[in-house]
């Protein structure tokens, strides 16, 4: 196996606040795994530990890369990037005042990416024509759908072996929500790219994900091995379908 | 970019030349002291810019790097009788440590406080070699200029081309600062250091080469000074208004690029020298003073800022 991702007994919490309570989780390469879980249930913590933005109290994280495993607890953003874990932040976080070019370019930073930078920005033209016509437009300036078009480039830009995306879903239109997601299920179809992503909006993330998980007060609440599970769970039909 | 490279080398051999070509033809000293406040403060404003304008880092405390720089010119020439030159390279080495020092600071401290900081670190700066009796204290130090070397008609003379040598350097590192990958990650910074942070920026790393640079080059313009005055005092050597004039040049030129400084420092710096010639020296202040806010409000990208807009070309990187 050439990348795995896992998650083992992970808590974390804000101050007193518990936010993460024995989490396990587990990624392998060419998956596209779904987090679920409505607001202020630990999806983003959860993303936040794997970036290193958020150390968590207890338990681990290990990447394994061709064989090699790196403890991702306790090393930095940057680093975490630089092993080939790419995060698309929730509320997207580009650089408003920078064109759309220089925000992509700004995902190249890491010495390994920017040896491919061309090759890389091609494929993100490729993958979002409208970015090619709008790069030497300002980001800040693009509507919100396009704006998370350049967050999701921008994270490609950086090669990544493992693709992080929180919620994004936020503030977008209906319409835009379904293409977002698909553009991600594509990248996973089409590419091998691994995918976790957390998202509220089951009914899109089901469509491209392969399995999930669903976090429910900061513990997983239920862990599905395909999506026909996790259509047909109880927790999951309370927690979205209205059912009781 | 190559041709943007030869072109820029040649403008610096032209520039190089014509100060050749001045100091054989004119005799008139004063043309030399004037030229050369006008070239040091192209040097402050460039300095500046590479924090300030680049990385959205203010530093208010410009006078505390350069003052620091004369007094360690200062130092090395009473302890060790030390050439001009060596005067410059160690007391940009030592601001280059101040430099290092306000880049960590700016770990824990960012916007308005990080700028009080580096008041802060000029007040205490400036006591400090106040109660230095080696360093002549509140008096001051009076200096006798040493013999002209060679090729150079008057030290003046001599002071003036240095400083344009120096202005040469720091406008050819701001100009590859801001094209080079570093620049391209202190415009992330400016814009959002968590988001540079996140997507793989080394943010501390840049931070700390831009400080260093920037505090480098103000020693260095400082350096010179007590040859140039003949004469060094704290008061003087930390006034208020070199700080506000390396951060009203390149906000007043345009701070997204190199050529801002420049245009703001000859600007301003030549009306400053035709007011305290033809008018007073007390004015020099005020004009600064009012000049910074009627850009502020009315051309907050200064005149590059005003030019593109003018030509209706889409900002990139614009402050």
């Amino acid at each position: 196996m050439a990348l795995e991702l896992k998650v083992d007994a992970l808590s974390a919490s804000y101050g007193a606040v518990r936010a993460l309570e024995g989490v396990s989780i587990s990624v392998r390469e060419g998956e596209a795994v779904a987090l679920l879980g409505t607001n202020g249930n630990g999806k983003s913590t959860l993303m936040k530990c794997l970036t290193g933005l958020v150390t968590p109290r207890a338990g681990s994280i290990t990447l394994t890369i061709d064989g090699t495993a790196h403890n991702l607890i306790g090393k930095g953003p940057q680093e975490i990037v630089e092993l080939g874990v790419a995060m698309v932040a929730e509320g997207r976080r580009l650089f408003p005042r920078l064109t759309v070019e220089e925000n992509l370019f700004l995902g190249a930073y890491r010495p390994a990416a920017r040896a491919s930078l061309a090759k890389n920005l091609e494929f993100c033209y490729a993958t979002f024509p409208v970015l090619k016509e709008r790069r030497r437009q300002l980001a800040g300036s693009m509507s919100g759908g396009q704006q998370q078009m350049v967050a999701i480039a921008r994270a490609l830009m950086s090669a990544p072996r493992l693709l992080l995306v929180d919620e994004p879903s936020v503030g977008l239109s209906p319409l835009l929500v379904s293409q977002t997601i698909e553009k991600i299920g594509e990248l996973n179809r089409k590419h091998g790219m691994t995918v976790l992503m957390a998202e509220q909006n089951f009914h899109q993330t089901v469509k491209i994900a392969h399995r999930g998980y669903v976090l429910v007060h900061g513990e997983i609440a239920f862990e599905s091995r395909d999506v026909a599970e996790l259509e047909n769970n109880e927790v999951v039909k309370n927690l979205y379908l209205g059912a009781s | 970019m190559g041709g943007g490279h030869g072109r820029f080398a040649t403008g610096c051999t032209l520039i190089l030349l014509a100060a050749v070509a001045l100091m054989a033809g004119v005799k008139n000293e004063y043309v030399f002291f004037a030229s050369y406040v006008v070239l040091q403060f192209i040097v402050l404003a460039s300095a500046w810019n590479i924090l300030g304008g680049y990385a959205g880092y203010v530093n208010f405390g410009s006078s505390a790097f350069f003052a620091l720089g004369a007094y360690t010119a200062l130092f090395t020439i009473k302890a060790f009788d030390a050439p001009l030159l060596v005067q410059i390279v160690v007391a940009a080495a030592v601001t280059a440590l101040l430099g290092l020092g306000i880049g960590l600071l700016s770990l824990r401290l960012r916007g308005i406080f990080f700028s009080i900081a580096t008041v802060a670190m000029a007040i205490i700066l400036e006591t400090v070699i106040t109660n230095t009796d080696y360093l002549g204290g509140a008096k001051g130090v009076q200096m006798t200029r040493p013999a002209v070397t060679a090729p150079f008609g008057s030290y003046i003379e001599m002071l003036f081309f240095v400083m344009l040598v120096m202005t040469l350097v720091a406008v050819a590192l701001a100009r590859y600062v801001e094209n080079s990958w570093i620049g391209r990650g202190l415009r992330a910074i400016r814009d959002n250091e968590e988001a540079a942070e996140c997507v793989g920026v080394p943010t501390l790393k840049l931070k700390l080469i831009a400080t260093v640079i920037s505090g480098a080059l103000m020693g260095a313009a400082g350096a010179p000074m007590p040859m140039y005055l003949s004469f060094i005092e704290p008061f003087s050597a930390f006034s208020l208004n070199y700080s506000v004039s390396a951060l009203a040049m390149p906000i007043i030129g345009g701070t997204a690029s190199w050529v801002g400084p420049v245009i703001g420092a000859i600007l301003l710096g030549s009306v400053q020298q035709i007011v305290t010639v033809t008018i007073s020296s007390e004015l020099n202040v005020l004009i600064v003073g009012v000049l910074l806010v009627f850009f502020v409000v009315a051309a907050p990208d200064g005149i590059l800022g005003l030019f593109k807009k003018l030509r209706g070309t889409p900002r990139s990187g614009g402050a």
